[in-house]
């Protein structure tokens, strides 16, 4: 907590449980992005895109 | 009116706050505007459904998640754009900005990169037509209707009604490509519907409203004047209701729900016109308010329940 700049101060329990819980909301989004193209993708495209030759 | 636009266009915009350290990811869905945002779902499938296009229903999914996605980021920018006037008023005040849970900066770019990712994956997904025009709803609301005509004219919901009338636009454009007459009578539905439904709100509000310096109807023409528009737009409402058993796609079921419930409308709107003093004053316009939601609500469920259940029996051969 030392190394915080002046002015700042540490984060109460309750302010870093909600920054805990943003963090969690957010990688959850970027999740459900990621399953959301690859879903897209197989939908615009068809399972053939998965069928190339190595 | 004028002096009245001229001192709230001169203090329009984001009213400084205290800081705060970030919000509660509840706050954040708050300013998405959830309600608002199950309402775009249901009129944007209903236009959807109403178009008879065989389209994935994958795309079909992801193309009214974005619909709603960008629904609630239109919102949200409301929400960062009129946290001022919002403090102002009981019904809004404990809104997350106004009540200092969540910082505007944060707000707007919560609400800039919703708005862009909604239009940018909704292109990807179906087509740019459906990106364009949800692109088009969202620049409406945020801009159009919430930094220049909310605070500027007693018009401010009648125009602005435009953006809570196109979902189902979109939804038509992005499972058919382009824009049909299904939608465009849904859009006109919605959009004639919206005065008497907003209107009978305002009469029961207008002190709140005043005090914000909004210039709703009624503090700037008058109760009086409001009444008698509430009666001519539901007028105009009630046979515009019955347009798709004329177009044919409205049914049997559909044509009921119009007829019974635009009486209803009529019949509440002529209340809110009789009823001048008292507590019969306000109940009369809360009815009517909360008797519109109903109304539209069927009116849509009908469609959906015709068209997407297989109900639909012809009233016109």
């Amino acid at each position: 907590m030392s190394d915080l700049p002046e002015g700042v101060r540490p984060l109460t329990p309750d302010e870093a449980k909600a920054r805990r819980k943003r963090s969690i909301a957010i990688a959850l989004t970027l999740g459900a992005l990621v399953l959301l193209f690859f879903v897209l993708t197989i939908a615009k495209l068809g399972p053939q895109v998965l069928q190339r030759p190595l | 009116m004028t002096s009245l636009s001229n001192s709230l266009s001169a203090e329009s915009g984001p009213a400084p706050f205290a800081p705060a350290v970030g919000g509660e990811v509840s706050d954040f869905f708050a300013l998405l505007k959830p309600r608002v945002m199950v309402l775009v779902i249901f009129t944007a499938l209903v236009g959807m459904v109403v178009s008879n296009a065989t389209v994935n229903p994958v795309i079909a999914a992801i193309s009214l998640l974005m619909i709603a996605v960008g629904a609630g980021a239109s919102g949200c920018l409301n929400m960062w754009w009129d946290a001022d006037i919002d403090a102002l008023m009981t019904r809004t005040a404990k809104r997350p900005i106004p009540d200092g849970r969540i910082r505007p900066d944060e707000a707007l770019a919560f609400g800039i990169v919703l708005s862009v990712g909604s239009v940018l994956i909704l292109g990807l997904a179906s087509n740019w037509l459906a990106a364009g025009l949800l692109a088009f709803t969202i620049v409406f609301y945020a801009v159009i209707y919430s930094m220049w005509l909310k605070r500027a004219t007693a018009q401010n919901i009648v125009i602005g009604g435009a953006a809570g009338a196109l979902p189902p636009v979109v939804g038509q454009a992005a499972v058919t490509g382009h824009v049909g007459i299904e939608s465009l009578v849904l859009f006109a539905i919605i959009f004639i519907w919206t005065p008497p439904h907003f209107w009978a709100l305002a009469l029961v509000k207008s002190g709140e409203y005043a005090r914000a310096g909004i210039p709703m109807m009624p503090n700037v023409a008058g109760p009086a004047s409001t009444r008698r528009q509430i009666v001519a737009y539901t007028l105009l409402l009630a046979p515009l209701g019955l347009v798709p058993v004329a177009l044919g796609f409205g049914g049997w079921l559909y044509a009921v729900v119009g007829v019974v419930g635009g009486l209803g409308m009529l019949a509440g709107a002529v209340q809110v016109y009789r009823l001048r003093e008292g507590e019969s004053e306000r109940k009369a316009a809360m009815g009517l308010f909360a008797f519109s939601i109903l109304y539209l609500f069927l009116l849509f469920a009908a469609l959906l329940a015709e068209q997407g259940l297989g109900l639909f029996r012809a009233v016109l051969a």
